[in-house]
C-alpha cells in the first residue's frame, strides 16, 4: 500500500526530500515511523552528514534535510542527481508497518 | 482591476518562466490565455550569477539573460496593449544593459512613449568585495564557517540577493517593465501585491503570504502539473500545461489558478509538492522581506485546477541579506560507455575496474572520482539493487566522473575512456559522442551580510 508522495531538491550539498501523507489519515503513520534515525539508517551509505526532520501537520507532511547528500552539490558533484531530484522517490522505497 | 467603491479588489500575477531556459511558449500562452495584470519571470539560479560574469568580462555589453529579449519582443505589444506590467530577474550582472537592449526591441517596435523600463541593481557586490573584507565583514561560509578570505583571489561573482521593495519602488515611479539583477525569486510575485495594495514593510503576515505565494509560483509549471509525482499518469496534457497564476487579494489570502483550456493540474497535492521543494527549516522561510512560516500555511481546493492558500503568518525579516559568491573551484570531466547483454552490469564494473587501475598506474591525482552505473544504481544506489536481478539488464551505461584542481590530470582522464572499447570488456558502444571535455567548476559560496551594506539603486528607462 502507498502511503506517500514526495518532492525533493538541493541546497548546496544537502538535499531536501518533503514526504507528503497521501491521506491526511496517514500522516500520524509516518511521523512515528518515518524517523529521521529511520531515514539515516535508509540512505546509509549514500549521505555522508546526518539527517534532520521538520513537521508540517498542516499539509500532512514532514521534510527531510539529508546533509552531505550530493557530493558536494551544484557545479562540483559529479552525481547524475546532482541536484537532488529523485531523493524523494529513494525515499519512498522506506517501507514500515501499518498500525493494526 | 478596480471595482466601483474603493481600491483594488484582486490581482492576477502569472509565473512566465521558472528558470533561465524554461519553455518559451509559456510568457506569451500567459499573456494571451486570459486576464493576467503582471507577468513574473525567474531567471537566475545559483550558478547562473558566474556564467554572466564570464559572458560580461569578455564583452561589457552582454552578462544577462539574452533570450530574454527575443521573449520580450515577441509579447511587448501585448503586454503594453493590456497594461500588463512585468518583473523579472533577467538582468543577472549587467541590468542596465539588459534594459538597454529591450528599450531597443521596444523603439523598433514604434512603442516610443509607450513604455518605461525599472532598472534595480545595488546586488553586484565583486567591485566592493576588498573593501567590505577589510572593514571587517567576513563573509564566512554558511555551511563550512571559512572566511571568504580564503578563496578570495578565486571569486568569479558575488552578489547580495535583494528583496521585493526595490522592485515596488520601480512598480511606483510607473515602471512597466521591471529588470533586476540578483533579486530572490520570491520577491518578484511580492511586489506587485505590495505595490497594488500597499502593504507596510512591518505587515510580516501579509508579506509572509506574498512570499509563500511567490515560493509556489517561482518554478513555473512545478505546481501545475509538471514534475509532479502524485497521479502523475493521469495528469491532463501536459504538453499545453499551464503555468501558474496566483491572484491575491489585499487580505493576503490566494488563490492558485490557470488559464482556462490548458493541460495540467493544480490541485492541494500537487501545490504541497512545490511548497516543500527546495525547502528547509519549515518554520523560518528567511527573505530580505520577512520570515516566512510554511506551518500555518492552509490549503483547500476551491474549484477545478484552483487552490485556495490561507492561514499564512510571518515574523519580522532580519538584518542581514544573503550572499551568493560563485568562486573557480577546479576542473571535471565525466565519460560514458554503454555495455550490453549478457553480463551486462558485470562488464560495466570490470571496465570501471580497469580504468581506476590505469589512472593509479599513471600516477594521476584527483579529489574525487565517482562511478554510476546508469540503469542500475545511478541514482538510487544500493537502495535500487536490492531489488535488482542485475543479471538480466538489457544495457548499461558506465558512467565515471573525476574532479580536480589539476587541469592536466583531468585531461589525461577524459582520453582513458575510449581505449576501453579496443581494450577493455566486451559488448560496448554507445560511444558517438566522442572524448568528453573537461569543465571549469565554478562553486557557490553562500554568505550573510548586514543588510546597511546593501544600497538598492532603482533606475527608469523611457522608451
Amino acid at each position: 500500500m502507498e502511503l506517500a508522495h514526495a518532492r525533493s531538491g538541493d541546497k548546496g550539498d544537502t538535499a531536501n526530500v518533503g514526504l507528503i501523507a497521501l491521506k491526511p489519515e496517514y500522516y500520524t503513520i509516518l511521523v512515528r515511523q518515518v524517523t529521521a534515525a529511520r531515514v539515516a539508517r535508509h540512505f546509509k551509505g549514500m549521505i555522508t552528514g546526518p539527517v534532520e526532520r521538520f513537521e508540517l501537520p498542516n499539509l500532512h507532511a514532514l521534510n527531510f534535510l539529508l546533509h552531505g547528500a550530493l557530493d558536494g552539490g551544484g557545479t562540483i558533484s559529479l552525481k547524475t542527481d546532482a541536484q537532488g531530484k529523485v531523493f524523494s522517490t529513494a525515499l519512498l522505497r522506506l517501507e514500515v508497518e501499518l498500525p493494526r | 482591476m478596480t471595482p466601483a467603491g474603493g481600491g483594488p479588489r484582486a490581482v492576477r500575477i502569472a509565473a512566465g518562466q521558472g528558470f533561465w531556459g524554461d519553455w518559451l511558449e509559456a510568457p506569451y500562452r500567459q499573456v494571451t490565455g486570459g486576464p493576467i495584470d503582471y507577468l513574473m519571470m525567474d531567471y537566475l539560479a545559483e550558478v547562473t550569477m558566474s556564467i554572466l560574469q564570464k559572458q560580461k568580462s569578455r564583452d561589457p555589453s552582454l552578462g544577462y539573460a539574452k533570450d530574454f529579449v527575443p521573449l520580450m519582443e515577441r509579447i511587448l505589444p501585448i503586454v503594453v496593449e493590456r497594461g500588463i506590467k512585468i518583473t523579472a530577474n533577467a538582468g543577472g550582472v549587467n541590468p542596465r544593459a539588459c534594459a538597454q537592449a529591450v528599450a531597443d526591441v521596444a523603439r523598433r517596435l514604434k512603442l516610443e512613449g509607450r513604455l518605461r523600463i525599472g532598472v534595480v541593481t545595488g546586488d553586484d557586490l565583486l567591485g566592493r568585495l576588498d573593501g567590505l573584507l577589510a572593514r571587517g565583514h567576513e563573509l564566512r561560509n554558511l555551511d563550512t564557517g571559512r572566511p571568504l578570505s580564503d578563496v578570495r583571489d578565486r571569486v568569479r561573482a558575488a552578489n547580495a540577493y535583494l528583496g521585493a521593495w526595490p522592485v515596488v519602488d520601480a512598480l511606483r515611479r510607473g515602471a512597466d517593465v521591471v529588470i533586476t539583477g540578483r533579486v530572490t525569486d520570491t520577491g518578484l510575485t511580492l511586489a506587485p501585491m505590495i505595490h497594488a495594495f500597499d502593504w507596510r514593510p512591518d505587515a510580516w503576515d501579509l508579506l509572509a503570504a506574498g512570499t509563500v505565494a511567490g515560493h509556489t509560483i517561482e518554478c513555473g509549471a512545478q505546481c501545475s502539473g509538471g514534475n509532479c509525482l502524485v497521479d502523475w499518469e493521469r495528469i491532463p496534457d501536459l504538453a499545453n500545461v499551464g503555468y501558474p497564476i496566483v491572484e491575491a487579494r489585499p487580505d493576503g489570502t490566494f488563490e492558485i489558478a490557470k488559464h482556462p483550456g490548458t493541460g495540467g493540474r493544480i490541485s492541494v497535492a500537487g501545490v504541497t509538492e512545490q511548497l516543500v521543494y527546495e525547502m528547509g527549516d519549515p518554520a523560518a522561510y528567511i527573505t530580505p522581506d520577512c520570515i516566512a512560516d510554511f506551518t500555518t500555511i492552509r490549503l483547500e481546493q476551491a474549484g477545478k485546477d484552483r487552490v485556495r492558500v490561507s492561514g499564512v503568518k510571518g515574523r519580522p525579516a532580519t538584518d542581514k541579506l544573503k550572499v551568493s559568491v560563485a568562486y573557480f573551484y577546479g576542473y571535471k570531466a565525466v565519460g560514458t560507455l554503454v555495455y550490453a547483454w549478457p553480463d551486462a552490469y558485470k562488464k560495466a564494473r570490470a571496465a570501471d575496474r580497469v580504468l581506476r587501475q590505469r589512472l593509479e598506474g599513471l600516477g594521476l591525482e584527483f579529489a574525487a572520482i565517482h562511478t554510476e552505473l546508469v540503469g542500475a544504481d545511478a541514482t538510487h544506489g544500493h537502495l535500487a539493487l536490492e531489488r535488482l536481478v542485475v543479471d538480466d539488464l538489457p544495457e548499461v551505461q558506465l558512467r565515471i566522473g573525476v574532479r580536480s584542481r589539476d587541469l592536466p590530470a583531468v585531461e589525461r582522464f577524459t582520453r582513458e575512456i575510449a581505449p576501453l572499447i579496443l581494450n577493455g570488456p566486451p559488448s560496448v558502444t554507445g560511444f558517438a559522442g566522442g572524448r568528453p571535455k573537461p569543465e571549469e567548476i565554478v562553486a557557490y559560496w553562500p554568505a550573510l551580510l548586514d543588510k546597511s551594506m546593501v544600497e538598492p539603486c532603482v533606475e527608469l528607462v523611457e522608451v
